[in-house]
């Protein structure tokens, strides 16, 4: 019997034999991310990677609307698919606590990368859990924040201008502050210019996923919304639903009822960018991510486009979006991925990371001289990088996301209920979420 | 044992045969092989005694029942593994607060928990009549509109094949192409059904929001579906008005019957199984609706068309609450098995007629 089994197990040694050296040699490296322009400018990035180590980059990306629940999938069952992920700010909390990702303070410890050296929110918003602890599990990779673009063309037209100086009484500029911002929404609402009706402004109402939750949060942390006690955490009670927060979200009703375009009732970021680039919008709410595509946009790009920062009300925030780059925990080629983001980490990557589109958060990078005049909306972003706020990072985000979509769509574009009985029922709804996970 | 003997010999032959060919198998051998079966018999035989023990054993194992069991283990095999498995699986779930996204927690035994706050969940229940409002509705249209056309199709007018090819055109398109372009469609500022809204009634096209209105939008998911699977339930009602004999419209003219009688004594009665299995499948294809609906509205404005499997999706695959989901999914199972089963006594009824 054994006289059979002999060549066989000769074949499968010489198998194995070639496979080894395969394995060590021809590496690959998977990086899984958003399919968005960035992406793509990761990828030409990533080719000075290549030709320095010799290891391949391959990529994976999924589109905005099903990225969670891909990648997330992949996590939660382990896969092999990702070595590298770039994963969205918010997963960081459920991804270290179930060990999906890798820690990297020894390894930051060991290559002499320093969290200092990156923009402070970034650091807290991408790499960090539990938060404000130094426990890192990312190093910050695309720093995106919501703020605002507008038709700078059509506020300097001298019969616009006129006109709204002797409606409104102010010159018509990018706003700063919320009832500016509706005033200039309303003026344009509905308005002919060069022969086509004009709507005031784009904002978030997704249901599907995060986006109107993105919306209302940019908006409400002017006007006071707070996850929690500051002093006593998940105490939520009257700082989820206090009496500012709520007439923050009656504000963001009334300006999608007021001043959106027909049929904006379930509008994201490729959805709100679309709204600009077919020039139907004076204003557009969105991620920092579009400004480069928009700018350099045939029609509406150019002298045509402005940027803002989020206006102010009682506080100044803006909704923080970005991500971090993480290792993943079940990949077999943990050696190479970590050598990438010490690559990734160099100034001077860093720097040409900016120059192709992509959104660096080292210091060096966006605190240098000239960074403010080297793109129109160098200035707009790192304004608005300096007043971010996130969303929750627990492993139960996805539970309190989906709480905050249902509440909120409800009642900004359902227009059930009232704004207190929505933050009632949210701060209702993310208790429970809490209790059931035993944080209170 | 009668069988198990002819199983042995219809198996052992062959076999007999086979080892035995190189031998004995010669041109004028084959020849007396024919005309004297004893040889091939001792042939036979001989091959028989011939071969190892082990080998006899297992031929003689192979009966007509081994050999269906040989057959058939491989779909059961599947089946278990993919089907059967992961519903008693999913049953287990379904006590536990187990979460898939949390493989170091310790999974404790809920009881009914699950149950109790799927059952008590406001949001559930309100889930479940958006999907009842859907089903009703889409069958209704579907049914009534799908029977009209297969019964002007049945009239075998001129050109008929070719209207029914391209009435068949909606159902060939894939459920997520058809919900990205309706999308497109009902937009109000470039959609062409805001257009010829617009066209007929007079009322400006920004005003004609199907999707972000809470009044229109769960219409407006029917009427997708309702535009999409009207053919199908078309094309199974022609098969029922197809099957009706020319010989018992005959008899009524003979009875002077008239159209209208004929209608409702014959071609009801006799198309009603079709009818009513299309209405079968329609409706459990709609109970679990959720590509087209999730490409449309994602079951906004607020929760206005979230139907029950976007519920369970988010329940199952966003917020991983998998203990609670697998609660949810078995209610929805037994409701739809239950109501399957009730209706398919009722087809086997209206059949026996």
């Amino acid at each position: 019997m054994l006289k059979k089994w002999i060549p066989l197990l000769g074949a499968t040694a010489v198998c194995a034999l070639m496979s080894v050296p395969q394995a060590a040699k021809a590496e690959q490296l998977t990086l899984c991310w958003a399919a968005w322009d960035p992406a793509n400018a990761l990828v030409e990035l990533s080719k000075d990677f290549t030709t320095k180590t010799g290891i391949d980059m391959k990529f994976e990306f999924v589109p905005w609307t099903s990225y969670a629940d891909r990648f997330l999938n992949e996590l939660n069952s382990r896969g092999k698919l990702c070595d590298l992920i770039i994963g969205d700010s918010q997963w960081v909390g459920g991804a270290a606590e179930n060990g999906h990702y890798v820690k990297l303070n020894d390894f930051f410890a060991k290559e002499g990368i320093k969290m200092d050296d990156f923009v402070p929110a970034t650091v807290v918003g991408y790499s960090e859990w539990p938060k404000n602890t130094p426990n890192y599990w990312a190093l910050p990779a695309m720093g995106d924040v919501v703020g605002w673009t507008y038709r700078k063309d059509w506020f300097q037209r001298p019969e616009i201008q006129k006109e709204f100086k002797a409606k409104y009484g102010w010159d018509l500029d990018a706003p700063k502050t919320y009832d500016q911002l509706k005033q200039i929404a309303e003026f344009f609402q509905k308005r002919q210019i060069d022969g086509k009706t004009v709507y005031g402004a784009s904002i978030y109402t997704e249901r599907g996923s995060e986006g109107i939750t993105m919306g209302v949060t940019n908006v409400l942390y002017d006007w006071g919304f707070m996850y929690d006690n500051p002093k006593k955490p998940y105490d939520m009670q009257g700082y989820v639903n206090s009496p500012d927060a709520v007439k923050g979200l009656e504000f963001y009703k009334s300006l999608y009822d007021c001043c959106t375009p027909p049929g904006a009732s379930n509008v994201y970021m490729v959805e709100s960018a679309d709204a600009f680039k077919s020039g139907q919008v004076a204003m557009q709410m969105n991620f920092a991510f579009t400004w480069p595509g928009l700018y350099k946009d045939e029609k509406v790009g150019g002298d045509r486009i402005g940027f803002f920062p989020n206006p102010a009300e009682k506080y100044h925030f803006a909704q923080l979006g970005g991500q971090g780059i993480s290792v993943v925990s079940y990949s077999d080629k943990r050696d190479a991925a970590l050598q990438y983001i010490k690559w990734f980490a160099q100034p001077q990557v860093q720097a040409k990371w900016w120059q192709l589109g992509g959104y660096s958060c080292l210091k060096a990078v966006v605190d240098a001289p000239d960074f403010k005049t080297s793109q129109p909306y160098a200035p707009a972003f790192l304004e608005s990088m300096a007043i971010v706020k996130d969303f929750w990072a627990e492993p139960s985000y996805a539970e309190l996301l989906q709480a905050m979509q249902k509440r909120v769509h409800d009642y900004v574009v359902a227009g059930k209920g009232t704004a207190k009985e929505a933050l009632d029922g949210l701060e209702k709804d993310w208790t429970e979420i809490f209790k059931e996970d035993g944080k209170i | 044992m009668h069988a198990d003997r002819r199983g042995l010999q219809t198996a052992t032959r062959p076999l007999a045969c086979r080892t035995g060919a190189p031998f004995s198998l010669t041109k004028s051998d084959a020849a007396v092989t024919i005309s004297n079966p004893s040889l091939a018999d001792k042939a036979a035989e001989a091959a028989a005694r011939a071969t190892p023990d082990g080998v006899v054993v297992r031929v003689r194992a192979l009966s007509d029942r081994a050999i269906a069991w040989l057959f058939i283990a491989p779909t059961i095999v599947l089946l278990l593994a993919i089907n059967i498995f992961p519903l008693f699986w999913a049953i287990y779930l379904s006590f536990t607060n187990f979460r898939a996204n949390r493989p170091n927690a310790e999974v404790k035994n809920v009881g009914l928990g699950n149950y109790s706050r799927v059952l008590n969940d406001p949001d559930i229940w309100a889930s479940m009549q958006t999907t009842a409002h859907f089903v009703f509705w889409t069958i209704l249209l579907q049914t009534v509109i799908g029977f009209a056309l297969a019964y002007l199709i049945d009239r075998k007018f001129r050109g008929h094949a070719f209207w029914t090819t391209l009435i068949l055109i909606p159902m060939m398109l894939s459920p997520a192409v058809v919900g990205n372009f309706w999308r497109f469609l009902y937009e109000p500022q470039i959609g062409l059904f805001a257009y010829a809204v617009s066209f007929l009634t007079g009322i400006p096209t920004s005003d004609i929001q199907m999707l972000g209105s809470v009044n229109l939008a769960p219409w407006a998911i029917i009427i997708v579906d309702t535009w999409m699977w009207t053919p199908y339930v078309m094309l199974i009602c022609l098969a029922g008005l197809r099957s009706i004999p020319d010989y018992i419209y005959e008899a009524a003219e003979v009875d002077r019957a008239s159209n209208w009688r004929q209608f409702w004594s014959i071609t009801v009665p006799m198309a009603l199984p079709f009818i009513m299995l299309a209405v079968l499948f329609r409706g459990i294809e709609n109970f679990k609706m959720f590509d087209m609906v999730n490409l449309l509205t994602g079951g906004g404005p607020g929760s206005t068309t979230e139907v029950a499997s976007i519920t369970l999706k988010r329940d199952a695959f966003e917020a991983w609450a998998t203990g609670r989901s697998s609660a949810f999914a078995i209610v929805l199972f037994v409701a739809v098995f239950g109501l399957a089963n009730i209706y398919v006594k009722a087809l086997n009824r209206v059949k026996q007629r």
